[in-house]
């Protein structure tokens, strides 16, 4: 674990090292596309100190100014199952959108919506040494949270501070300089697979980039689609993604849970593609023209041309009632919904103060979705969009690009995680050193 | 399922092939700036200077390249529309213009790029006749020269003969004889053209006994001495020497100081002029006076 800690905090390292070079790319690996985004940081970090965030939820301090997308090889459930393929896909968008910056990036974040993300929640208590809390008595705190068993081949993925309660006072953000006899904490700790984030690592290295950041696409399409209200009041985020369905759930501005659904868009296109006895690409294509949920009367006569090159020409003419995709479609959709349900159940989210709910993602723009939605998870059903950047060209401020924008919020403003706390005295080598040495100057 | 003739792909279907490692990479490699401007710049520069290097090593080569240059530059300054064959010398006498032309020594017609008017112009005026000059190539190969003569105004007698001096003292030309110039009044004495400027001043106040004066005399370099005829001579004060002689020409006015047999009057002192008769004039004096004529003077 102290493993995963060092590597995390060397990404923050690179993060800053990328931060002041200004140029920093984007990477989203997503099972239908993968996106890059070349972001330039302009006023970087000289009024970090004075405020919060900074003027417009802290992005007036970057740019969009390259942008690239192409079609996913290799990716399965948001997963990379041909490293080859991935490798060759990534470099294909960072090229293009290298190109169209004219700047060479050499530092990436990445995000990713598979590796079967579990949530944790942890608390640790710590009495203070003197009744002021300070950096150290933090450090102390998230140091003695107990970590629970969270299997082999397990990774570290987020691990964010999302409570402090000093004696009986709870909801402190920041705790330091405060009075009090007993600090305790909560946190939220999301688990992944590691070999999928070492797959990742591997194809990035393969591309001569380095990896400054990575992070869960559930949370970076979280912090981008949801209103700051929501984010405060109590929301989830459902990023209905093309290979998996990320479902984070946010409270008080801090993520307290995140789970993904290994089903999306790309299901629905392989049930139609099978049904209707088509290849994939066309399937993708009659589900982006014609797709939809809620059959009407209309749509019995609505006529679809499937077409075909078989050279059969019964075959080649088929034509099939919008009325008969809908009821294609619509089966998957509300499997992969219900199934979020349970996860949304499974994590409590009845008993939050607020029901809203986000559906963002590439899935999402299946038209009459909020309609079905709305049945299968509550009443409170709206479609998100990715809060607007500056630069970003118009053709990447769908809701497929929710991730890439959360990311770079994240890129710019990432929240507090446990590795960018201090390190416990008594675990820190340096220290032990100085100590050491002070030992033989008293005694000898 | 795929199609065996080409059909023109509709968008969702464009390929968009990744690059090969090797074309990521120079593609990385050209937008890294230390990299581009090394190829844009710094290639380029080192290239020519190595060519430079290459022929410039060889000594027949480069001597080749700066006599064809060389040449290059003389035919150009050959050519008929920079030729100056003519020298017209204006605002000067025949002499003066014969000396300048002498001194000058051109051998025409030249080119105008070989002429060095400046120096030409120095040449010019170190002539004493000459004030100053102006040069200039008009147009139609002609080499002008605007002389400005020295005017004469007073003539100086010095050991070695006579010399012309103009206003500001500077030596004009040699006098063969007074005669020649009679009109211009006469100075002698060592520095007399150094104080040029107040001799004339005496002259011009002298005015009134004009008829009678021969000439001024520097003393000492510091004061002047007017000489008349019958060599009557008045000595003017280092300072103030024209109130001096207006205060004399006054008395001689009223008096007829000058007409009588004095040999000198010494004005040097304000306060107290002194006169020296001539003996003649003494003894006629002293006996006047019942004296006994002066003795041990037989002037």
């Amino acid at each position: 674990m102290t493993d995963l800690y060092q590597s995390q905090r060397a990404m923050r390292h690179m993060r800053r090292a990328a931060m002041q070079r200004g140029v920093v790319a984007i990477l989203d690996v997503g099972t239908s596309k993968i996106a890059c985004l070349v972001l330039r940081f302009d006023g970087i970090e000289a009024d970090r100190e004075a405020d919060g965030v900074g003027s417009m939820a802290g992005q007036s301090r970057f740019r969009v100014i390259g942008a690239a997308t192409t079609r996913s090889r290799g990716v399965r459930f948001g997963e990379i199952a041909v490293m080859n393929e991935t490798e060759r896909a990534i470099r294909t968008a960072v090229q293009a959108a290298q190109k169209m910056a004219n700047v060479r990036v050499d530092h990436v974040i990445a995000c990713f919506s598979g590796a079967e993300p579990r949530s944790y929640g942890l608390a640790g208590e710590w009495d203070l040494q003197d009744s002021v809390v300070s950096e150290q008595d933090v450090a102390q705190v998230l140091a003695s949270c107990d970590v629970p068993d969270f299997g082999e081949g397990r990774e570290i993925l987020h691990a964010q501070p999302v409570n402090f309660a000093l004696d009986h006072r709870s909801g402190l953000g920041d705790p330091r300089g405060q009075i009090g006899n007993r600090l305790a904490c909560d946190l939220h700790m999301l688990s992944v697979d590691a070999s999928v984030v070492q797959n990742l690592l591997y194809c990035i290295k393969r591309c001569d980039l380095e990896l400054a950041g990575i992070a869960s696409s559930a949370y970076a399409s979280a912090i981008s689609s949801l209103v700051e209200d929501e984010q405060e009041l109590g929301a989830a985020c459902i990023d209905l993604g093309g290979g998996a369905s990320g479902i984070s759930i946010f409270m008080k501005k801090h993520m307290i849970y995140a789970d993904s659904v290994r089903m999306g868009g790309d299901h629905v296109t392989s049930d139609i593609s099978k049904g209707l006895q088509v290849p994939l690409v066309v399937a993708e294509r009659i589900k982006t023209k014609h797709g939809g949920v809620h059959a009407t009367g209309m749509d019995d006569r609505e006529m679809i041309e499937i077409g075909g090159d078989s050279g059969d020409w019964e075959k080649d003419r088929r034509q099939i009632s919008r009325t008969e995709l809908i009821g294609i479609m619509r089966p998957r959709v509300e499997e992969i919904l219900e199934e979020v349900r349970a996860r949304l159940d499974v994590a409590g989210f009845d008993s939050l103060p607020s029901q809203q709910i986000v559906l963002t993602g590439g899935a999402s723009q299946i038209p009459g979705l909020d309609g079905l939605a709305s049945r299968i998870l509550g009443q409170r059903v709206r479609m998100g969009r990715p809060m607007r950047v500056q630069g970003l060209p118009q053709a990447a401020t769908g809701p497929a690009f929710s991730s890439a924008v959360g990311l770079c919020l994240f890129a710019s403003h990432p929240q507090d995680e446990w590795w960018d706390f201090d390190i416990p005295t008594e675990r820190y080598p340096a220290r032990s050193l100085k100590r050491a040495f002070r030992w033989f100057k008293d005694n000898w | 399922m795929q199609p065996l003739g080409r059909r023109a792909d509709p968008a969702y279907l464009r390929r968009d092939p990744a690059p090969s490692r090797w074309q990521y990479r120079m593609q990385r490699l050209w937008l890294t700036p230390v990299f581009r401007g090394l190829f844009r710049f710094g290639g380029p520069v080192v290239v020519i200077g190595l060519l430079g290097l290459a022929i410039f090593a060889s000594d027949a080569r480069r001597s080749a390249i700066l006599q064809s240059f060389a040449n290059l530059q003389q035919q150009f300054q050959q050519r008929p529309e920079f030729r100056v064959s003519l020298m017209s010398v204006e605002g000067a006498s025949r002499d003066l213009s014969d000396a300048v032309r002498a001194k000058l020594a051109l051998r025409l017609p030249m080119s105008s790029f070989d002429l060095d008017l400046a120096a030409l112009r120095a040449k010019i005026e170190a002539l004493d006749a000459v004030a100053s000059a102006e040069l200039r190539v008009r147009s139609g190969g002609v080499l002008q020269v605007l002389l400005t003569e020295r005017e004469p105004v007073m003539v100086w007698r010095k050991d070695t003969g006579l010399e012309l001096l103009d206003k500001t003292g500077h030596r004009v030309a040699s006098l063969i004889a007074r005669a020649d110039r009679a009109d211009l009044p006469l100075v002698a004495g060592e520095g007399a053209d150094r104080a040029l400027g107040e001799a004339m001043q005496v002259f011009d106040a002298a005015a009134p006994i004009a008829s009678r004066l021969r000439g001024l005399v520097r003393v000492g370099d510091r004061r002047w001495d007017l000489v008349l005829d019958r060599n009557q001579t008045i000595r003017l004060p280092q300072s103030n020497p024209i109130a001096a002689l207006e205060r004399l020409l006054a008395l001689d006015q009223a008096e007829k100081l000058l007409d009588r047999d004095i040999l000198s009057i010494d004005l040097r002192n304000q306060d107290r002029p002194a006169l020296r008769l001539a003996p003649f004039a003494l003894n006629e004096a002293r006996a006047a006076q019942g004296l006994a004529p002066s003795a041990g003077n037989n002037l």
